[in-house]
């Protein structure tokens, strides 16, 4: 293992420590640093599924608010009637159906038009909320009333963080991460390989969609009242690719080495700078695709073999 | 009925011994503390800063002037935190969170608009702060009230709104001064629905004749098409349902394509300085929601007030309801002689307030003296219905022909 690789692994111990003692927090403070603790868990559950399947197979999606959204509208509309773990089983399942529907017709796109037909996604699946809850069900809002603590919403996602980490760890070291990786590579030799291309992209992209429709559905108690613009938010696929992309998408733990630092900097510039908020972040995007490339991950392999920092 | 009457006797009573006891100059802290957190980017800052948002800065230079909050007699100097919610619930909640558990303030304003409010109501209502909801219209009002022991509302119901501009319609054609036939669109969110579902029921009920219903998507800002199908159908009454946006594009595209009906409805928006900015004489007769009187000497002022600080002038519907809840607030803190956030919710609730909309008490909470339909009469959104609104004028119509 080289030596920049080795501070990876490192630092990704740490963060997984910090990960650890998340949990308690409740027990110690009850209010802002739970909602702090929170914001940080729903990204790091997102950027990594995300880094799944867009890390390792080279498509870069913006679809990340289609599931989130997705999940959350799931809970808006089942949430008063199921218990709780129904309700979470059908926001995965939706999310599943939907990602394997959709990856079904458009996983053979590449590169800028699999980018830009995911965010197309996002905006389509808003729409047509908005249209199925106008014309059929005659009312676009809903009340989420459901008696879930700040507290069990950080637990539930600490739950999730670690169940996406295991499968994770299996997933990525098993014949279909392989199959990513080898897709990520080039895909024409992985087919010559005798992948089934689809077949594999599909797989992974509904479990990643999976994931972010949890976090969806987790979140959704956090608000009382939820609508599709609320819901399907783009800003939250924005975050989520830049997150993953300062971490450095290529391995499982590395968008956790983005999601910590750029929550704390959201968070600062948010609280410093509300006015200015917008220009900043804009800005701290630019910076970090135009300095860290290929995340830090990246910037710590280059390091160890000697190259410009 | 005895459990409720019981209840107010005692809210009554401990409101008084509130006002009564003497203050406790050594409780009173040496600074108060402030925060709101509301959109000032995304979709609903233009709704947050025509509305609320001055609001809050003048409230505020007023404080700094006045050396802080009058407290026994005290004043007590007031610090501020504004947070950005950029129209998304979840920054809003965890902004509110903020100001609660970090910034540890004693009141929090609420942001701007139905979905905010609603986001942030039950961490309000989980710290037992009190909750001014002054630009948040919802059928499920009555509900939200019983859930949530705290929240104060300065608006009423969807379906009071609806409801207000068909009972008007009705009285306008016993008079004789209109027909039976009414068109009618609607935005295609959580109000404009609700606001249509009522309006609809009101009219059939009412006995009138619907030629013509559609809704569309927010953000819609291209009408003439549909305009000109309305106008093909030659209705006496057009009601839109609508957002500050497609308010204007409504009135705009109805002239483009020389829609003149008797009565012109449209809601959010319509009284905005926006709104006669943009339409100049053509203002004239155009009928709104809400509407708050500008004619009380002190609404008068406060109007002068807000021009001068802001080069702009209020809103004739939320702005100076919204001002006058902070003066709730801080002749609540007064009264009192506390910022325990109880016993200024419970003088809230029983108190009567001196405000730039004249004397102010709720009823169980809320506040409903406020029009439900305005109406542009050269150059001022007055109140129009219903009859016991403050400050109502007689309607003019028919709305005169658009000028080129």
């Amino acid at each position: 293992m080289r030596r920049g690789q080795a501070w990876g692994v490192v630092l990704g111990l740490l963060v997984l420590g910090a990960l650890a003692v998340l949990p308690l927090l409740p027990w110690v403070d009850s209010g802002y640093a739970v909602s702090m603790a929170i914001n940080l868990l729903m990204y790091v559950v997102l950027a990594t599924a995300w880094a799944l399947f867009s890390g390792s197979g080279g498509h870069v999606s913006l679809a990340t608010a289609a599931f989130f959204g997705l999940g959350s509208y799931v809970v808006a509309v089942l949430g008063g009637d199921m218990a709780w773990p129904w309700v979470l089983a059908c926001a995965a399942l939706a999310c599943a159906l939907v990602a394997a529907f959709v990856g079904l017709a458009t996983l053979r796109l590449h590169g800028v038009y699999f980018v830009i037909f995911s965010f197309g996604l996002a905006e389509f699946i808003r729409q047509f909320v908005i249209w199925y809850e106008a014309n059929v069900s005659g009312s676009v809002g809903r009340y989420v009333f459901l008696d879930i603590s700040q507290a069990q919403i950080l637990w539930q996602l600490c739950a999730l963080t670690l169940l996406l980490f295991v499968l994770g760890w299996w997933l990525v070291r098993s014949r279909l991460g392989l199959a990513m990786r080898m897709m990520g590579d080039d895909e024409l030799v992985a087919r010559h390989c005798g992948v089934n291309t689809t077949r594999a992209k599909l797989l992974v992209f509904a479990f990643s969609a999976v994931f972010m429709g949890l976090a969806g559905a987790v979140m959704a108690p956090r608000w009382t009242y939820i609508d599709p613009n609320i819901a399907f938010n783009p800003m939250v696929s924005f975050q989520t690719l830049i997150m993953a992309l300062l971490g450095g998408a290529s391995r499982l733990h590395g968008p956790l080495l983005g999601v910590f630092p750029l929550v704390l900097l959201f968070e600062y510039l948010w609280t410093s700078f509300p006015n200015h908020y917008s220009i900043l972040l804009g800005l701290s995007f630019l910076l970090i695709v135009y300095l860290l490339p290929k995340g830090v991950l990246g910037w710590f392999d280059r390091v160890a073999r000697g190259g410009p920092a | 009925m005895k459990h409720k009457n019981f209840k107010t006797w005692l809210l009554a009573v401990v409101a008084v011994l509130g006002c009564a006891s003497p203050g406790r100059a050594q409780d009173l802290p040496q600074e108060i503390r402030i925060g709101w957190a509301i959109s000032r980017t995304g979709s609903y800052a233009g709704g947050a800063s025509t509305t609320v948002i001055p609001n809050y800065e003048m409230w505020k230079a007023d404080l700094e002037k006045a050396g802080g909050l009058e407290v026994g007699g005290k004043k007590i100097p007031v610090k501020f935190f504004e947070y950005d919610d950029r129209s998304s619930s979840e920054e809003a909640v965890r902004a509110v969170e903020r100001l609660i558990s970090h910034d540890k303030v004693d009141f929090v304003l609420p942001p701007w608009g139905t979905a905010m409010n609603l986001a942030v109501g039950p961490i309000l209502d989980r710290y037992g702060y009190p909750h001014l909801a002054t630009t948040m219209i919802s059928d499920r009002m009555p509900e939200l009230r019983d859930r949530w022991q705290n929240i104060f509302f300065f608006t009423l119901t969807s379906s009071d709104y609806a409801k207000g501009v068909v009972d008007l319609l009705s009285k306008m054609r016993t008079e004789g001064q209109i027909q039976g036939k009414v068109a009618v669109v609607n935005v295609a969110d959580q109000f404009g629905i609700e606001m249509v579902k009522a309006g609809r029921e009101a009219l059939v009920k009412a006995g009138f004749q619907l030629v013509y219903e559609s809704s569309y998507p927010m953000g819609t800002q291209e009408f003439q098409s549909t305009l000109s199908e309305v106008k093909r159908r030659q209705p006496d009454v057009f009601l839109a349902f609508s957002y500050p946006p497609d308010t204007l594009a409504l009135n705009d595209q109805a002239r483009a394509v020389g829609f003149n009906p008797k009565v012109f409805y449209t809601a959010i928006g319509t009284a905005f300085p926006v709104f006669k900015e943009r339409l100049g004489a053509n203002a004239q007769g155009v009928l709104g929601l809400g509407g708050v009187s500008a004619e009380l000497p002190v609404t008068r002022a406060y109007r002068e007030r807000h021009r001068q600080m802001f080069k702009q002038e209020a809103d004739y519907n939320g702005s100076a309801v919204t001002y006058a809840t902070l003066q709730v607030l801080a002749q609540a803190i007064a009264h009192t002689r506390s910022v325990d956030r109880k016993t200024v919710s419970l003088d809230i609730r029983t108190g009567v307030f001196d405000t730039v909309i004249g004397k102010f008490r709720l009823k169980n909470r809320i506040w409903s003296e406020a029009s439900l339909v305005g109406q542009w009469q050269d150059g001022v959104f007055q109140p129009v219905a219903p009859d016991q609104a403050i400050g109502v004028k007689p309607i003019h119509t028919p709305k005169p022909p658009w000028k080129p």
